[in-house]
């Protein structure tokens, strides 16, 4: 089997597993979730990250990601756990009492993988900026990975973030902005337009590249490694990713509708149809 | 009676300085941020030694947090300077998920707090800080009284591993502690044995109420006077202790009576040993400009209104 033929099987068994842990708790946010499915799977078994399932906070000697769109964590807990972070079977606890895999993100239930919570927008940026000058202080050169929303982009603190790391020369760090086009209450256009991304990064210093589907795995695949190796070269790389939310489930796809929504028995079973099984249901 | 002696007024702000200068030869692993603000936090002499452990930041301050929280991971121990405003309310989301709910080893430590910071008025004197942080979960929090204190405070804190918030000050302020002192974080220092009323302070208020306690004595009235520098979590076997003997309260701090101390020593008590308590704090007030002593004046901060409230209590008994 082709090595991206074994990646979109991972990615399909990934959208089972979203689907699935939303659908159970009736909870939680399947739409950039989806979307993100392939970019999650190049990272984490692709090859992009090295990376060390027997957890570490500290990190060091090893590559590093950082969610900062929290809410997209049923894709961030699957693909941690089919990459051995933590037993499978534990997505069965997604959103229930006593778990560790919360609504958000979180170090809190020391569930491995995770190095920060998230959930509330906009701070992920800054806490990367922090661990890459930790990783230059520490003479490691490994890389700082994050993702961010498009819509998260609205919080202020990022162009803080962004204005910072240009300024200071943080070329270990690749930020990943999703751009889907959707929020909460309708697409970025409508809710507050953000004019052009490129333009917006370029002007603060960065180096940006565009990943023009995202969710085909070849070009997530070839676009994160062009990333990795523009790195090193005195500035911060922003990675441009335009993906479909709800990705992979056609009643899903290209609308906001499924941003925080969960589907029904019904909808879960067509949904499931068309994302096979492929590495066995947890 | 035991006589405390100011060996010279000195601004709480710079014993933090010195205090950080002293960890950038001893801990490798300290790094500091600032925003903008390193000539008002003293961070200049750090800088020098270790440029390549700080990080300016600019007048960022929700990236400054951030930034901190992320360079714990890598074994980094952040101090994060900025005016206590700024490190509080300004950020108080930041510090909330990605320093506290995150168990991130970030030392916020926060100058020009209270009213003393004097002529810049209200918008830049937060009293509302202690209690933002005091609710946080796992966060220490701590309130030096002098210069010396603030020191062995900072020196202190880089080896308790866990969110802290140090909060000192502008004004140059009685330096009456010793320079030696060992600083034990959750432990209150008892400074004169008393039968009458229970006089417990936080920061520069501390040594108002020595003040208020050596006035006090000469109307026939023993206060037993705590400092407690650490509020959270607070020394309440000390408290408790003192209130049983002594049957009263008063608590005196430069923060707003909604938050502070006063609110945590009245928790306390209520839940171990009731009893009668004065509150010397602002009072549900913004400041405003003016200098040091004219605001502690105004505002009730000083050992006058320490012995107003005492009288008062008194009488409660």
């Amino acid at each position: 089997m082709s090595k991206i033929k074994e990646l979109e099987d991972f990615a399909t068994q990934v959208r089972r597993d979203i689907l699935r842990q939303v659908h159970k708790v009736n909870s939680g946010h399947p739409g950039g979730s989806l979307g993100c499915t392939e970019f999650f799977t190049a990272l984490y078994q692709g090859g992009v990250m090295e990376h060390k399932p027997e957890f570490n906070m500290d990190g060091k000697e090893e590559d590093l990601f950082f969610l900062s769109n929290g809410h997209i964590s049923p894709v961030f807990y699957s693909v941690l756990a089919r990459s051995g972070y933590f037993p499978v079977d534990e997505l069965n606890t997604f959103r229930l009492i006593d778990s560790r895999l919360q609504g958000h993100p979180t170090t809190h239930e020391g569930l491995p993988g995770i190095r920060v919570a998230s959930g509330s927008l906009g701070q992920g940026m800054s806490v990367a900026l922090g661990a890459a000058q930790a990783k230059k202080l520490n003479k490691d050169n490994h890389l700082v990975f994050s993702l961010h929303g498009d819509g998260e982009l609205q919080e202020g603190q990022n162009w803080e973030a962004i204005m910072y790391a240009a300024g200071n020369k943080v070329d270990n760090l690749i930020a990943t902005v999703d751009l889907n086009g959707q929020q909460i209450d309708g697409s970025t256009e409508t809710v507050l337009p953000m004019g052009n991304m490129r333009a917006k990064f370029e002007a603060f210093g960065w180096d940006v590249m565009e990943i023009e589907d995202g969710n085909d795995m070849q070009q997530v695949l070839d676009g994160l490694n062009e990333a990795k190796s523009r790195t090193g070269k005195g500035k911060p790389v922003c990675v441009l990713m335009t993906t479909v939310m709800g990705n992979g489930v056609d009643f899903m796809m290209h609308t906001h509708a499924w941003h925080g929504k969960a589907p029904n028995d019904e909808q879960l079973e067509t949904a499931l149809s068309q994302n096979p099984e492929t590495l066995g249901d947890y | 009676m035991k006589t405390y002696t100011d060996t010279g007024k000195k601004d709480t702000r710079s014993g933090f300085g010195e205090g950080l200068t002293e960890l950038g030869r001893t801990n490798p692993n300290v790094v500091a941020l600032c925003a903008d603000l390193v000539g008002s936090l003293k961070m200049q002499d750090f800088i020098d030694e270790n440029p390549e452990r700080f990080f300016q930041v600019g007048i960022a301050e929700a990236n400054m947090m951030g930034i901190a929280a992320g360079l714990t991971i890598g074994g980094k121990i952040p101090f994060a300077g900025t005016f206590a405003n700024f490190a509080t309310g300004r950020v108080y989301d930041q510090i909330r998920q990605s320093i506290a709910y995150s168990g991130k080893n970030v030392k916020i430590c926060a100058s020009h707090s209270g009213v003393t910071l004097g002529e810049d008025g209200a918008t830049h004197q937060i009293l509302e800080d202690i209690g933002l942080m005091k609710m946080l979960p796992g966060m220490t929090v701590i309130n030096t009284c002098d210069f010396n204190q603030t020191k062995a405070a900072t020196l202190a804190i880089a080896e308790h591993d866990g969110p802290v918030y140090l909060r000192f000050g502008r004004p140059k302020v009685a330096n009456f502690t010793a320079e030696d002192q060992k600083f034990e974080i959750g432990k209150a220092v008892r400074l004169y044995e008393g039968e009458d009323v229970t006089i417990i302070a936080t920061g520069h208020l501390v040594w108002e109420a020595i003040q208020a306690a050596q006035k006090l004595s000469e109307k026939g009235i023993s206060a037993d006077v705590i400092n407690i520098h650490t509020i959270k979590p607070l020394d309440a076997a000390a408290i408790i202790k003192s209130v049983k003997k002594t049957g009263c309260v008063v608590t005196a701090e430069e923060h707003n009576f909604l938050g502070g101390l006063g609110e945590s020593v009245a928790r306390t008590l209520a839940e171990n040993n009731p009893a009668p308590q004065e509150f010397v704090a602002t009072q549900d007030t913004f400041g405003e400009s003016g200098t040091p002593d004219q605001l502690m004046d105004k505002y009730g901060l000083n050992a006058e209104a320490i012995i107003k409230a005492t009288e008062k209590v008194l009488k409660r008994k």
